[in-house]
């Protein structure tokens, strides 16, 4: 039930924050902050009286009691779908990230929406329910749903609140993560229908589902639907192109929740539903993934560095980041899975700071345009010092949590293939490349007269206050990451198991 | 003491959080003293522990937590500590107090003053990291964090576009080393299971043969990382560059500490080394093929600043020549040494510098001697040990690594008679320098003098220099002892008498002038050969040609998306059907009923022609 209520939380606070719009229109971001505060508190107070998820055996795959948390009710029985949520280690941390940056990304609306302000704060609250929906929910159609839960209220973010181009960039979203979600729709009633025929039974089950029987060919399409679906949505290379135009027109929370959370929603499918539905096949499949993987890392830092929008280069600097989480979880072995689940983590952190300041900027000079800012430290230096962090910790300095992801991966991809880490590590250097370039056109340089008697206002205690939280998260996570990884591991732990056999072989087939 | 080593880097980097923190709330003489006092307090540990290591002997070991810990990789946040060490700390903290001292003064009118001490405070915190940790994951965090220090120092006048751009220069450029040597932390892992660097070394020696491609590898790798940071050929060009910081931090960041990194990570890691002899022979050659383009290239230079810088890049050309021919500690000896000198030459140059209303060419400068006493003889003591002249700290260092080059077999008489050069070159431009600047017309007044936080720091410096080379540097247990032999006698005249001929050269043509080279200058070969040299080479002007400006023009190339084109197709596409079908629909009665006879006429003929069967 825990669940359900978590969920629920959030689309009964959606309607509460756009009804409370009626009395003032500085309720609806309070009320939401409520909600989603309320929403993690809830969870931790529920965990706290739950056995250390360390001490944990690790959760078999196929055996839902020995999850942390589940919850089973019919739903249609006649095709064997029903209400099926669980929650495991990687879930777990998925569902606090969402939490965390969905208070976030609402700190980030707080003066950024001026319209519709209870429609928008209803609509970030619902995307949030839908993401918790997808990162719990382990009946495949119930999936499906959460899935696309999440989009709708993410195409009205953009296309209602959005930037000057808003109509096309939110089309374009919902065109490519649609298309890429019916193939995903296609490949899972595939799925269900052999298993039916295997077994006499419907069952849409995640765990039903599992150890599926099927000729090597039907596994390999049926992945590569999973793949697809995933893989736009995390997004790799080349399915990335919707990216670049959501978040430079997504309104600041929107670019928030896109980055922090929308995109870890592929790289969870990839970890849960497409490698271990088909171990074989997906492992079989390792190389190409691989390859885009590094493709996506040198690909998206060379845009990136080509970019003179601010929104525009961290949007491609994600790409280039996600190209890790790729490599990391084909690589599939424990150290390269590790660095990408942390990469998740601390990608959805430093990401979403650079968003803010990219919205705080536009908020205070109406511009991205890079060309148009340059010395702004002189005037917001508080702004200025909090950006250098954030964009050391994009370059992956040592001491900060995108460094432990990123070198963890590495670490598990130079066992699998040393010339596809030789490639991506030539993102470090790249990374360097179009980060200190960010750094450079915005906030130093020569003082831009422009500017001079605007009277730019720094960071205020609110703003500070949500990057201090950001901040720290990512330090912990760079010199003490152990309890992220613990939390990890047995799940991890468990997936490896699943798929050992298939292991071996790609190892040999890769080298 | 020694079971709190780790307090010694906490102290600055504690400062430096609440410099960032509360800097701008902090008084100008509160900001000075917790800069300077941190790392005051951490130089007096050392000390502390220096004197207890020295009667015990005592390798520490030190282990605060486990970074992290994932499927056998288990690097600690843990440190070592043994002479080697002992010696690095004391010239970081040592020469680093003095160098935060000068900069109170120096600093003092700047409006960041708060910001400069946190980031020097922060870069003293990761320096000491880097060559305390015990692993080669926590090195590298401090290998890393010393070079955002370094970007932010020398971007510190952020105002001005060319100090970013040679901030960027100097962390990309030392970025390529770094991630050529975290690719080989990688394959050191993989092969042996560990980054903690005793047990890797001892594994090393188990598993590989001297000889073996592994190693030589791994070691390539880790040589490229420390050229990146020690700016060796070919990862050098960000040094002369990167004096576009203030010139306190030229002294400590771009003299005496972060550019020995390399040097220090080849010592630590010489038990590797030892397994690949090609590696030691490719150190070698670097150094010796850098000391020597650097050392021409200082000959032309006029800024003051990047006369010093090329001069770093050519002793450390030096230091890295010891490496190569297996004397370890005599590199590590210079390192001390050349930490000592260049430190007082770079502060001399900043004391200058202050009081000359910025200037940088030396030949706009000159007379100082009478007016600037304090820094003349600084720069005198400063340059008689840079040209090795007898007696003096670089003499005693230098000398060690030319004669043990010398002992080597096959190149050894080679490298001894290139270093020979090197030390004739280096004694004609550092004495150049001290005849430009001080003695003839003056050509700028001062319009003060140093104040005792400038002359202190510069005075304690000429003695180190003058009496360093007495000092014994406690690393015999660190390294394999080498077999004592000494060559012939003449060989170690001739090393001695080649820096006096330097100077000797230097004086006829730039005090006396009794040498006229002005002819040769103007020459046509000698003006290109000039110039030549005061690019540095060209190598500038070639990795500009090579790298930047292609990546530039891919990057603008692939701006605009062309992956997207492939999506744009299908949009297009869509839209072309989309327009044939409405066009269809044109209400129209004679257009619709020509097209169902059509339809009709081309059913009929299919279903005409179907196998018979199909249609029953």
């Amino acid at each position: 039930m825990i669940m359900i209520n978590l969920i629920g939380i959030l689309l009964i606070g959606g309607l509460l924050a756009m009804i409370s719009e009626r009395f003032d229109d500085k309720m609806p971001r309070k009320v939401a902050m409520a909600v989603v505060l309320t929403d993690l508190l809830y969870l931790l107070m529920c965990l706290s009286g739950m056995p250390e998820i360390t001490q944990l055996q690790a959760p078999l795959a196929n055996d839902p009691s020995t999850w942390l948390m589940h919850f089973k009710s019919d739903w249609i029985p006649a095709f064997g779908i029903s209400i099926e949520l669980a929650l495991d280690g990687i879930s777990l941390l998925m569902v606090l990230l969402t939490l965390v940056l969905g208070a976030i990304a609402i700190s980030a609306s707080w003066t950024d929406i001026v319209v519709r302000k209870g429609f928008f704060e209803a609509n970030l609250l619902w995307s949030l329910a839908g993401v918790l929906g997808v990162f719990m929910a382990l009946d495949l159609l119930l999936f499906f749903l959460f899935w696309e839960v999440m989009l709708i209220p993410m195409y009205f973010m953009i296309a209602i609140w959005g930037h000057e181009n808003r109509g096309y960039a939110a089309m374009k979203f919902f065109i490519f993560t649609q298309a890429s979600g019916l193939l995903m729709l296609i490949s899972v009633l595939a799925l269900v229908a052999i298993n039916h025929s295997n077994t006499g039974v419907w069952s849409f089950s995640y765990f039903d589902l599992l150890n599926t029987q099927m000729a090597e060919q039907t596994a390999h399409w049926i992945m590569l639907g999973f793949f697809v679906a995933f893989v736009v949505k995390l997004p790799g290379f080349p399915f990335h192109t919707w990216l670049p135009d959501a978040h430079t027109q997504a309104p600041t929370a929107g670019s928030v929740i896109l980055a922090g959370i929308l995109l870890k929603t592929g790289a969870y499918g990839l970890i849960r539903f497409a490698v271990p539905l088909f171990p074989e096949a997906a492992l079989n499949f390792s190389y190409p993934a691989m390859l885009l993987g590094a493709a996506g890392v040198v690909y998206g830092a060379v845009l990136a560095f080509g970019q003179t929008d601010f929104k525009r280069l961290i949007a491609y600097s994600s790409v280039s980041h996600m190209g890790f989480v790729l490599l990391g979880i084909y690589a599939w072995n424990e150290l390269a899975l590790q660095g990408a689940v942390m990469q998740m983590v601390a990608h959805g952190f430093s990401t979403a700071a650079l968003f803010m300041i990219a919205g705080s900027l536009q908020e205070r000079l109406h511009t991205r345009d890079m060309r148009q800012m340059s010395g702004l430290w002189q005037q917001m230096p508080r702004m200025g010092a909090v950006a250098m962090f954030f964009v050391v910790a994009s370059l992956g300095l040592p001491g900060l949590g995108n460094f432990v992801a990123e070198f963890l991966v590495l670490l598990g991809l130079f066992k699998v293939n040393a010339w596809i880490t030789v490639i991506a590590a030539t993102g470090l250097i790249t990374g360097a490349a179009y980060s200190l370039l960010l750094m450079q056109r915005s906030f130093q340089g020569e003082v831009n007269k422009k500017w001079a008697d605007h009277g730019l206002i720094d960071f205020g205690s609110r703003e500070m206050l949500t990057m201090a939280v950001m901040m720290i998260a990512l330090i912990v996570l760079g010199i003490y990451p152990q309890p992220v990884l613990d939390t990890a591991h047995p799940v991890l732990q468990s997936l490896l198991e699943l798929t050992t056999e298939p292991v071996n072989t790609v190892a040999e087939v890769v080298r | 003491m020694s079971e709190t080593i780790w307090v010694i880097p906490l102290i600055p980097l504690l400062s430096s959080v609440m410099l960032m923190l509360f800097g701008s709330r902090l008084k100008i003489t509160h900001i000075g003293f917790l800069g300077v006092a941190s790392v005051g307090i951490s130089a007096l540990l050392t000390l502390v522990l220096a004197v207890e290591f020295m009667q015990n002997q005592q390798i520490i070991q030190e282990s605060l937590w486990t970074w992290m810990e994932v499927a056998g990789f288990a690097p600690g946040i843990s440190f070592y500590f043994d002479g080697l060490t002992l010696v690095m700390m004391s010239v970081i903290t040592g020469v680093g107090f003095l160098i935060h001292l000068f900069s109170t003064e120096f600093m003092e009118k700047d409006p960041s003053y708060a910001r400069y001490f946190a980031y020097l405070n922060m870069f003293v915190a990761a320096m000491l990291v880097l060559v305390m940790a015990d692993n080669l994951l926590l090195l590298y965090l401090g290998w890393e964090g010393v070079g955002v220090c370094s970007y932010l120092l020398v971007g510190f006048w952020y105002q001005h576009n060319a100090n970013g751009q040679a901030a960027r220069k100097a962390f990309i450029v030392t970025r390529i080393g770094d991630t050529a040597m975290a690719l080989g932390l990688l394959l050191l892992f993989t092969e042996l299971g560990t980054l903690d660097i005793q047990a890797m070394v001892g594994a090393a020696n188990q598993t590989w043969q001297i000889g073996d491609s592994i190693p030589l590898i791994a070691c390539l790798l880790i040589i490229c990382g420390a050229v990146g940071k020690s700016a060796q050929l070919p990862l050098h060009t960000w040094l002369p560059d990167a004096m576009a910081g203030p010139t306190p931090v030229s002294a400590l960041i771009h003299a005496a500490t972060m550019v020995t990194a390399g040097v220090y990570l080849i010592a630590r890691t010489h038990g590797l080394f030892l397994l690949a002899p090609t590696a030691m022979t490719v150190v070698a050659v670097i150094g010796i093929a850098t000391s020597l383009m650097a050392a021409f290239t200082a000959l032309m230079q006029t800024d003051i600043k990047r006369i010093l810088a090329y001069s770093t890049i050519s002793q450390i050309g030096y230091m890295f020549l010891a490496l190569g021919v297996g004397a370890w500690s005599a590199g590590i000896f210079h390192l001390m040494t050349h930490a000592f000198f260049k430190a007082l030459l770079f502060l001399g140059s900043g004391a200058i510098i202050h009081c000359l209303h910025h200037e940088h060419n030396i030949f706009k400068m000159g007379g100082l001697r009478t007016r600037m006493p304090v820094t003349f003889w600084s720069f005198m003591i400063g340059s008689a040990a840079l040209a090795a002249l007898p007696m003096t700290s670089g003499f005693f260092s230098k000398d060690q690594i030319l004669l043990q080059a010398y002992q080597l077999p096959d190149l050894g008489p080679g490298l001894w008679m290139a270093g020979l050069l090197g030390a004739l070159l280096t004694a004609i431009y550092s004495f150049r320098l001290v005849f430009v600047v001080f003695f003839g017309e003056a050509n700028t007044e001062p319009d003060k003098d140093t104040g005792w936080r400038m002359a202190v720091p510069l005075s304690v410096l000429c003695f180190l220099a003058m009496i360093g080379g007495y000092f014994m540097i406690p690393v015999a247990e660190v390294f394999p002892a080498s077999d004592g032999s000494h060559p012939a006698h003449w060989v170690e005249y001739v090393s001695i008498s080649v820096p006096l001929v330097g100077l000797l050269v230097a004086y006829l043509v730039f005090f006396n002038r009794r040498l006229n080279i002005d002819g040769l200058a103007n020459s046509t070969v000698g003006k290109s050969l000039g110039n030549f040299w005061l690019s540095g080479w060209g190598i500038d002007w070639l990795y500009d040609h090579l790298f930047v400006r292609p990546y530039y023009g891919l990057a603008n190339l692939l701006k605009s998306e062309p992956v997207d084109g492939i999506y744009g197709l299908i949009v297009a596409l869509n839209q072309t059907f989309n327009h044939w079908l409405s066009a269809a629909q044109s209400g129209r009665m004679r257009w619709y009923l020509a097209s169902m006879v059509a339809g009709l006429i081309i059913l009929i003929t299919l279903a005409a022609n179907l196998p018979t069967g199909v249609l029953q």
